[in-house]
């Protein structure tokens, strides 16, 4: 019982950093992850043991996330993202001009599009984990990735996106 | 395994995240050598990881909010949602002691519901912020009075401060048939045990340890004298077991 707890308390930082660039907003994103740590200590009983813990909690998170997006979405006045770009650190003066337009672009991606980019390349889990997250087919897994990209690359550089050759 | 094949474009994303094993990777290098519109495209995309990690890294080394930890800490609604399973497994064991009422005599006549008792008595109160005791460890003497006084026997608080834990204090609780007393000690960590004394028991004599486990709660539980005596936490049995010696120990000082 005990090492739950532990191995919960863990992951914090990490469901930190993902929440808050899934949300640009640092309250709503300690909200996630207060939300997705409630949720899954009161089903800790449910977490089988010889599976990984990350990917169960990074489901869990994906689920709330995409709940409220639904319930924000018939509500007025959902929250934007922080005004312009809500420095993670506080270490602003850090961060140059391309992590600014970076947090900016990132903020414009589409959802879907937002999520994958993330957890490949903040949290660098593998493909099928990503797929097993988002409850997707890794080919779609795939296909935002690569639409993602290409989307958040027109994004910072200021263009609109580019219909990109396939092979 | 794809050697050989053309490259397509999820080798290309494969390649931005050093997924592809060396011979494969080697192909889609050349391929990218002789394309600088895709060479261009990956660059930026392994740019961009690289970004997020710089952008959002930092927020791995900043300390948890207090309001996250403590979820950790307690869960009322989990702690209710035991607490009524708990109380359906007593109905059920108060309903098989009915069943072989007289069907044996023992030191322990309610034996699991005693373990029972003790772990709803834990459950239910170790995860209160407030008023986990109803007296507390500043008040030490007159609690030890007042609980003897109330069970009819002598009862003293255990020293676990060597183990780490401290006592907070204690309340006194309603038993089968006389009242019950529950001590409830922390460690640093801010994780509970409590000891729950009653003279619910027939007899005047010793029993081994017996070890129970309810849903997340080790008991153990033993006779001796005229007093039974419950501890329970959410601990390991083995971890549970060196506290419970110790206990027995200090009680019998």
């Amino acid at each position: 019982m005990d090492d739950i707890r532990e191995l919960l308390a863990e992951q914090i930082p990490r469901l930190r950093r993902y929440a808050h660039a899934l949300t640009g907003n640092r309250a709503r994103a300690d909200d996630l992850v207060q939300d997705t740590l409630e949720r899954s200590w009161s089903r800790r009983h449910l977490w089988r043991r010889d599976s990984d813990l990350r990917a169960w909690l990074f489901t869990i998170m994906h689920n709330v996330f995409v709940n409220q997006l639904r319930k924000n979405s018939s509500a007025p006045g959902h929250v934007p993202f922080d005004e312009a770009i809500d420095p993670p650190s506080g270490a602003v003066a850090d961060q140059t001009l391309e992590l600014r337009d970076l947090a900016g672009a990132l903020e414009r991606l589409p959802t879907e599009y937002r999520e994958v980019l993330l957890l490949v390349g903040l949290e660098q889990m593998q493909y099928v984990e990503v797929a097993e997250v988002l409850g997707v087919p890794v080919g779609t897994v795939m296909s935002r990735l690569s639409r993602g990209r290409d989307r958040l690359r027109a994004l910072m550089s200021g263009q609109p996106p580019v219909l990109r050759r396939v092979k | 395994m794809n050697h050989g094949k053309p490259i397509e474009e999820n080798d290309l994303q494969a390649y931005v995240d050093s997924r592809l094993d060396p011979a494969r990777r080697a192909e889609v290098e050349a391929y990218v050598a002789a394309h600088p519109d895709q060479a261009e495209r990956v660059g930026a995309f392994g740019q961009q990881n690289a970004m997020l990690r710089s952008l959002f890294d930092p927020v791995l080394e900043q300390p948890v909010p207090e309001r996250l930890a403590r979820v950790l800490a307690a869960s009322p609604d989990r702690r209710l949602w035991r607490y009524s399973a708990m109380a359906a497994s007593l109905a059920v064991a108060v309903m098989v002691g009915w069943i072989l009422r007289g069907e044996q005599q023992t030191s322990l006549p309610q034996g699991p519901s005693f373990a029972e008792r003790a772990a709803v008595a834990h459950v239910v109160y170790t995860p209160e912020v407030l008023h986990p005791v109803e007296v507390g460890v500043a008040q030490e003497d007159h609690l030890i009075k007042w609980l003897s006084k109330r069970l009819g026997e002598p009862v003293k608080a255990p020293d676990l401060d060597k183990l780490g834990y401290h006592l907070i204090g204690g309340r006194l609780l309603p038993g089968r048939e006389k009242p019950a007393a529950q001590f409830m000690y922390e460690d640093a960590r801010g994780q509970r045990l409590t000891l729950y004394v009653s003279t619910d028991v027939t007899g005047n004599q010793e029993t081994a340890f017996r070890y129970a486990r309810e849903d997340g709660v080790s008991v153990f539980y033993w006779v001796d004298g005229p007093l039974g005596y419950a501890l329970s936490a959410e601990a390991p049995r083995e971890q549970l077991l060196a506290v419970a010696e110790t206990v027995y120990r200090d009680l019998n000082r």
